[in-house]
């Protein structure tokens, strides 16, 4: 079992198809098989253990994933925010490596012990142009052990040294298999990808882009205006966001539609979007603007190999159009189990809680890693993966998450949840955005501290918006600090930075 | 008869298909395709052998093959004239289960 198989059985299918699109050069399927081939080739020449890419969304990208698991090496794409200091710290995990990257980081990089240094363009050159490179045949067989190492992504880690999550080919080749048809494409599929490599959703959507036969349009740096303008100039059909780039994909067209400009994007057909909490009044403005895109709201981790849950279309617009409020409460919901994964709730005691209440999201199924390199497998005896974020699922299996359990606040020895006080202000009718924090204080342990965006033009006060909360929830609940923001702080993977909010509303 | 692993690939040795092992059973498995048994995609193919009229329905590229209780999963990885089967009993295709597209 081996990731090469899904393309190799793509380049046998359908060879001349372009695989993937990059600013006007592209590879077919069958050109992908054979950079991939000699990519591994030089791999094996160099007598690495590992591949690691510090670099934005080019051609090189799936070269890189699909060559190192030819070669039998794992795949590690780093963050390119890390600094040349950042990325040192991490290679003691993955030297001896091949690293690929820009030719302006290279000098610096390749001054790290362990690591050898390629420039992309020169690399992408030599394994895409047929013929170049010399005794280039790899061993033609890639290893089908389905325990070998497939992709290494490095989590974020706010404290302590980051770790990497491990992806076995058993992981991916599942996930694939579980959720995509072979071939299940039209030609003229095209999916829209701006998520960085180092995210799961970007690997995630290689393998399963290759595998259904839909091409790959690579957005490199996303900004809202250049999306659109891709989408329309490749007549994109598909596309992947995180919550924050969906808001700014539609801030962008009404603020082109104000001017009279054309904003109708005819060929996309389904947006999905993952990563982060997606706000309601953001996905139903969207769905608005939006009114013939299906909508997918995909739920997963890096441990999971990417999305274990799935609210569809379907759900999208049954929700949407629903006088009930717990139908309509469903938009705020990342849908329903894949087939053959199992989803459970747990309390503090490892008990199944009731439909409805709240415990920590666990996961079970062929696909769920939950194992970070060097620390071993976190998954229970039977194969439970505890997720850490906290959730509910309701009686007819709609899955609600609330967010990291460490998020949390204690307050006087109760458990109060930031998602739901964040729903609640969303609510209102002049929130744009909002992120509630535990803060520290010296009556109850912890508070409960507001970071409010208003919306354009509205005006609210902390008074209006703790009477708000009051209204709805216990007392317990109100935020004791509300402070007005212009926007909120989130990585460019879409993730609420809610430690700089917590800092901040600290007064540290 | 043999033990299979999953992830280890077999061909058939009386039309063109291949096959990817996704789910073994603990036991050994007399896999055929064709109603002939398969052999390792490396390995030699004996001679005198056919297709068999009751083994001759066609594999399709992509779909997953399942015996009766699901312990085996087969991925066909190239297509040809032969049915997979388990001993007499040929494979079912798994069902398809239509997802969103969710990356």
């Amino acid at each position: 079992m081996n990731l090469m198989m899904l393309l190799e059985m793509a380049s046998s299918s359908f060879g001349d198809r372009v695989a993937v699109t990059n600013a006007g050069r592209s590879l077919t399927y069958g050109g992908l098989f054979r950079a991939a081939g000699r990519a591994a080739a030089i791999v094996e020449a160099a007598g690495v253990e590992r591949v690691a890419m510090l670099d934005v969304s080019s051609l090189a990208v799936p070269v890189a994933l699909f060559g190192s698991a030819w070669s039998g090496r794992p795949f590690a794409p780093l963050n390119y925010r890390l600094t040349a200091d950042e990325v040192e710290r991490l290679a003691s995990q993955i030297a001896p490596a091949l690293l690929i990257t820009d030719a302006e980081r290279a000098p610096a990089l390749s001054k790290i012990d362990g690591i050898q240094v390629v420039v992309r363009d020169e690399w992408l050159s030599e394994v895409t142009a047929d013929g170049s490179h010399d005794g280039s045949d790899p061993s033609t067989e890639w290893p089908m052990d389905p325990e070998e190492i497939a992709i290494l992504l490095f989590t974020s880690g706010t404290t302590g040294a980051p770790k990497a999550a491990v992806l076995r080919h058993k992981h991916i080749v599942s996930y694939i298999l579980g959720s995509v048809e072979f071939m299940g494409a039209a030609d003229d599929d095209a999916a829209l990808m701006s998520v960085p490599p180092y995210h799961i959703a970007g690997m995630a959507a290689i393998a399963s882009s290759v595998y259904s036969g839909r091409r790959i349009v690579q957005l490199p740096n996303f900004k809202a205006e250049d999306w659109v303008s891709l989408a329309r100039a490749e007549a994109v059909t598909n596309a992947f966001v995180v919550p924050t780039m969906l808001s700014r994909i539609v801030e962008e067209l009404e603020a082109a539609r104000s001017t009279g400009a054309d904003v109708a994007l005819p060929s996309l057909r389904a947006i999905s979007y993952g990563g982060g909490k997606m706000p309601q009044p953001v996905i139903e403005k969207a769905m608005r603007f939006f009114p013939s895109t299906d909508f997918t709201n995909a739920y997963g981790l890096t441990e999971t190999s990417s999305t274990i849950s799935v609210l569809t279309p379907d759900d999208h617009r049954e929700a949407a159009g629903s006088g009930d409020d717990a139908v309509r409460r469903r938009l705020i919901s990342v849908g329903r189990p894949l087939p053959g994964l199992e989803v459970r709730i747990l309390d503090e005691d490892g008990k199944a809680v009731d439909p409805g209440e709240r415990g920590e999201i666990c996961v079970r199924g062929e696909q769920v890693s939950g194992e970070y390199l060097g620390r071993g497998s976190l998954l229970s005896e039977d194969g439970w993966f505890a997720t850490r974020d906290g959730g509910s699922m309701d009686a007819e299996g709609y899955l609600f998450v609330e967010g990291r359990i460490d998020d949390v606040i204690v307050r006087g020895g109760e458990n109060l949840s930031p998602g739901e006080i964040e729903d609640v202000l969303l609510d209102h009718e002049a929130v744009s955005d909002a992120a509630v924090v535990g803060i520290p204080d010296e009556q109850w342990g912890e508070g409960v501290a507001a970071a409010v965006v208003l919306k354009r033009g509205a005006t609210a006060s902390v008074e209006d918006l703790q009477k708000w909360v009051k209204d709805h929830l216990r007392s317990s609940r109100v935020p004791q600090v509300i402070a007005f923001r212009d926007e909120l702080p989130y990585n460019e993977t879409g993730k609420l930075l809610r430690r700089v909010v917590r800092a901040e509303l600290s007064g540290d | 008869m043999a033990q299979l692993k999953a992830g280890s690939r077999l061909k058939s040795a009386v039309c063109d298909t291949e096959v990817m092992v996704v789910k073994a059973p603990g036991g050994e498995v007399d896999l055929r395709c064709g109603g002939a048994p398969m052999v390792d995609l490396g390995g030699d193919v004996p001679g005198g052998l056919s297709l068999s009229d009751d083994a001759a329905e066609g594999t399709q590229m992509g779909k997953r093959y399942v015996d009766e209780g699901e312990s085996l999963e087969l991925l066909c990885t190239k297509p040809g004239k032969g049915s997979l089967g388990a001993g007499d009993a040929l494979l079912a295709v798994k069902g398809a289960k239509p997802l969103p597209s969710s990356d």
